[in-house]
C-alpha cells in the first residue's frame, strides 16, 4: 500500500457519495427481500428518491452557484406535466417501459426550457430579487397550470383557461388536463431501481460538471462575481448553465414523483415545496451533495415516522429544524462544537473557515 | 362605478399588504434578513383579537392593543431565541430558521387552537360610505384601513427620519459596525425593529380579518408572500417603497380578480412584479447600490 498515490480528496468525497447511493438501495432491497418492508415505508420510497434528485440539483444554484431560488418546485412541476401529458396520451400506446423514458426524456426538456425562460430574465438580477423572481415564476406556473383545460375529441386539441364547458367539445371527448384536478387516471410507474438509477445520473452529472472547467468558473462566480468576470469568466453563460441544469434535473425528478401517483395537480409543486427542498440543501450543508442527499432522505421519513405523534408532528418537526440550524449554524455554537472536537483529536485541524 | 368599487377595495387590500411589508422591509433594512415568520405574526395578533374581541367582547380598540402587545413580545422573543444567535452565521441558514419559526408559529396554533376555521367579526362598526345616490359603496372596513395604513406610515417616516432612535436605526442599516462603534446598542435597535414590525402585523392581522373573515392557523401564510413581494416591488429597505409597493400590489389583484380571472389572479401580480423587476432591478424606490471593488 505503501507506494500507493493518495486519492484526490475531491475524488474521496465522491466515491463516498456514490457508495452511500449504493448502500442505501442495496439495504432497501435486502429489507425487502427478507419481507420487512412495511406498505408505509414502500410508499415512500419514490418520493424520497425525487426529493434527493431535487435536493441534488437545488444544491447546483445555492450551493455551487450561491445564488437562492425559492421557485425549484416549478421545474419539477413542468417536468411532471409534461412527462405525465406525454405518457398519459401518445404514450399510453408504448411499451411502459419505451413510454416512461422518452416521458423522462420530455420532461427534462420541458423543464429545461422552462429554466431558460425564467433564467434569462433571473440571472440579471441578485441576491433576493432573484429569489422572488424565482418565487413569482414557481407561483405563475402553479396559477396557470392550475386553470388550464385540455381536452380532445375527434377534431383535435382544446384548449381553455377558463372552464371545462368553454373547451366546446363533442361529448365523446376526452378531458386530459382538468384544470385545479389536473391529469388524472395515470397509469402507476414507481420502480425504486429506476429512483436510483436517476439519482445516480445526477450524481455523475454534477460531480463531473464541478470537476471541470465549467464548474469551476461556476464556484469562481460564487466566490467573488466581480474577480470572475475580471478573469473572463462569462457570467451569463456559467450562470443559465448550472441553473438550466437543475431544472433540467428537477424536470426528471418531476416525472419521477408523478408516475408515482394516479393524479397529478398543479397544486403539489407550491412555494411549500420548493421551501422543503431548500431545507434540505441547507441542513445537509451548501455545496456538499453527500449532506444535501442525507438531508433529504431524513426529512422525508422524518415527518412520516413522527405520524404517531398526529397532531405533534409538523409542531416537533418545526422544532428539530430551528435547533439543527442553530446547533449547525450558530457562531457561538460552532466555536463550542469545535472546541468539545478538539479534545479528541490530537492534531485538530483549527485554522479554516467552517464550510456553510 | 363598478370599476372604482373594484378600486376601492384593492385599495383597501393593499393598504393591508403596506402595513405588513413595512414589517418586512423594515426588519430587512435593519437586520439584513427576510423574516419569513412576519405573516404568521399576524395569524397570531389575528387570534388574539379573536379571543379578546369576537369571543371576549371588549372594546375592539383595546383588544387590538392587547394584540400589539402580544404580537410585540413574540416578535421580540422569535428575534431572541431563534435569530440573534445566527448574528453572523450566513444570510441563508437565518432564512432557513425563519422558516423553521414560521412552522413553528402554524403548528403551534393548530395545537392550541385547533384548525376549524373561526369567523371574524369585523373591528370596525360603521356603516358603509355611500357616493353617487348610492352607485358606488365603500366599506366601512376599507376606509378605515386605509386611513390607518396612511397615519401608520406618516408616523414611521417621522419617527425614522426625526427622532433619536430612529437615527439610530438609520445609522445600524448603513453600517452595523460603525454604528456599534459609534456607542448604539445595535441588538437594541434590531429589537426594537422586530417589536414595531410585530405591532404593525397585529394591526393588519385585526384589519384583514375584518375584510376576510376567515381565521385559520394558515391564513398569515399568503399574506406574507404578497407582502414580501410588495416590500420588493416598491424597493425593499424603503418604507415609502413599501407602502407604494403594497398598495399597487392590491389594486393589480382587485382588478385583475375583477377583469381577468380569479384563479389567474396571483399570476398576473406576480408577472407584474417580473416585469417591474427587469425594468427596474432594484424595485420602485430602492436606492442603486454601486458595487466598488
Amino acid at each position: 500500500m505503501a507506494g500507493r498515490k493518495k486519492m484526490k480528496k475531491s475524488t474521496r468525497s465522491n466515491l463516498m457519495t456514490f457508495g452511500f447511493v449504493i448502500a442505501f438501495w442495496a439495504l432497501i432491497e435486502i429489507v425487502r427481500m427478507t419481507g420487512h418492508m412495511t406498505a408505509k415505508i414502500g410508499g415512500l420510497l419514490i418520493p424520497v428518491c425525487a426529493y434527493v434528485v431535487m435536493a441534488i440539483s437545488l444544491n447546483l444554484v445555492v450551493g455551487f452557484l450561491g445564488e437562492l431560488s425559492l421557485g425549484h418546485a416549478a421545474f419539477m412541476s413542468a417536468g411532471a406535466f409534461a412527462g405525465i401529458y406525454f405518457y398519459t396520451t401518445a404514450g399510453a400506446a408504448l411499451p411502459q417501459w419505451l413510454a416512461v423514458l422518452i416521458a423522462f426524456l420530455i420532461g427534462g426538456a420541458a423543464a429545461g426550457i422552462f429554466g431558460v425562460l425564467v433564467g434569462i430574465p433571473v440571472l440579471r438580477l441578485s441576491g433576493d430579487y432573484l429569489a422572488i423572481v424565482t418565487l413569482a415564476s414557481g407561483e405563475i406556473l402553479k396559477n396557470v397550470l392550475g386553470a388550464m383545460y385540455i381536452g380532445s375529441d375527434s377534431r383535435g386539441l382544446h384548449f381553455s383557461l377558463k372552464d371545462q364547458f368553454s373547451l366546446g367539445m363533442e361529448p365523446d371527448g376526452k378531458m386530459l388536463l382538468k384544470g385545479a384536478m389536473g391529469i388524472m387516471g395515470i397509469k402507476k410507474f414507481s420502480v425504486f431501481t429506476v429512483g436510483i438509477v436517476l439519482i445516480l445520473i445526477t450524481l455523475i452529472f454534477v460531480t463531473n460538471l464541478m470537476n471541470s472547467r465549467a464548474g469551476r468558473a461556476i464556484t469562481a462566480i460564487r466566490d467573488d462575481e466581480i474577480a470572475a468576470r475580471a478573469t473572463g469568466i462569462n457570467l451569463t453563460k456559467y450562470k443559465l448553465m448550472a441553473f438550466v441544469s437543475a431544472a433540467v434535473f428537477a424536470g426528471f425528478a418531476g416525472v419521477l414523483y408523478a408516475l408515482n401517483y394516479s393524479s397529478l395537480v398543479a397544486d403539489k409543486f407550491d412555494y411549500n415545496l420548493s421551501i422543503n427542498v431548500l431545507v434540505m440543501v441547507v441542513l445537509g450543508g451548501m455545496g456538499n451533495v453527500l449532506g444535501g442527499i442525507i438531508a433529504a432522505i431524513i426529512l422525508t421519513v422524518l415527518p412520516e415516522m413522527l405520524r404517531g405523534f398526529s397532531q405533534y408532528r409538523m409542531f416537533i418537526y418545526s422544532i428539530v429544524l430551528i435547533v439543527m440550524m442553530l446547533f449547525n449554524q450558530a457562531p457561538a455554537f460552532v466555536s463550542w462544537r469545535k472546541r468539545f472536537m478538539m479534545r479528541f483529536r490530537k492534531k485538530a485541524p483549527v485554522s479554516g473557515k467552517e464550510g456553510i | 362605478m363598478q370599476f372604482l368599487s373594484y378600486l376601492a377595495r384593492g385599495i383597501s387590500l393593499g393598504s393591508v399588504y403596506a402595513l405588513i411589508a413595512l414589517g418586512y422591509t423594515m426588519v430587512y433594512g435593519i437586520a439584513k434578513m427576510l423574516n419569513f415568520a412576519h405573516g404568521d405574526v399576524i395569524m397570531v395578533g389575528g387570534y388574539v383579537v379573536f379571543f379578546t374581541f369576537c369571543k371576549g367582547g371588549i372594546h375592539p380598540v383595546l383588544a387590538i392593543i392587547i394584540a400589539m402587545g402580544a404580537c410585540t413580545l413574540l416578535g421580540i422573543t422569535i428575534e431572541r431565541v431563534a435569530y440573534r444567535p445566527l448574528r453572523g452565521a450566513s444570510s441563508l441558514s437565518v432564512l432557513i430558521t425563519a422558516i423553521g419559526v414560521s412552522y413553528f408559529l402554524q403548528n403551534g396554533a393548530m395545537l392550541l387552537w385547533k384548525s376549524d376555521p373561526k369567523s371574524f367579526t369585523s373591528v370596525v362598526k360603521l356603516k358603509p360610505l355611500v357616493l353617487f345616490g348610492g352607485q358606488l359603496q365603500i366599506s366601512a372596513e376599507s376606509i378605515v384601513t386605509i386611513l390607518v395604513s396612511v397615519v401608520i406610515m406618516i408616523v414611521l417616516i417621522w419617527f425614522v427620519q426625526y427622532t433619536k432612535p430612529g437615527h439610530a436605526m438609520q445609522a445600524v442599516s448603513e453600517d452595523r459596525g460603525a454604528a456599534q462603534l459609534m456607542g448604539i446598542n445595535v441588538n437594541g435597535i434590531i429589537s426594537m425593529t422586530f417589536a414595531i414590525g410585530s405591532a404593525l402585523a397585529a394591526v393588519a392581522g385585526a384589519l384583514l380579518l375584518s375584510s376576510y373573515p376567515t381565521l385559520i392557523p394558515t391564513t398569515g401564510a399568503m399574506p406574507g408572500i404578497k407582502a414580501f413581494v410588495a416590500a420588493v416591488f416598491g424597493g425593499i429597505g424603503s418604507i415609502p417603497g413599501a407602502f407604494l409597493g403594497g398598495i399597487l400590489l392590491g389594486i393589480i389583484e382587485n382588478l385583475s380578480k375583477a377583469y381577468i380571472s380569479t384563479q389567474l389572479s396571483d399570476a398576473v401580480v406576480f408577472l407584474v412584479l417580473i416585469v417591474v423587476l427587469l425594468v427596474k432591478p432594484t424595485g420602485l424606490l430602492g436606492r442603486k447600490t454601486t458595487v466598488k471593488v
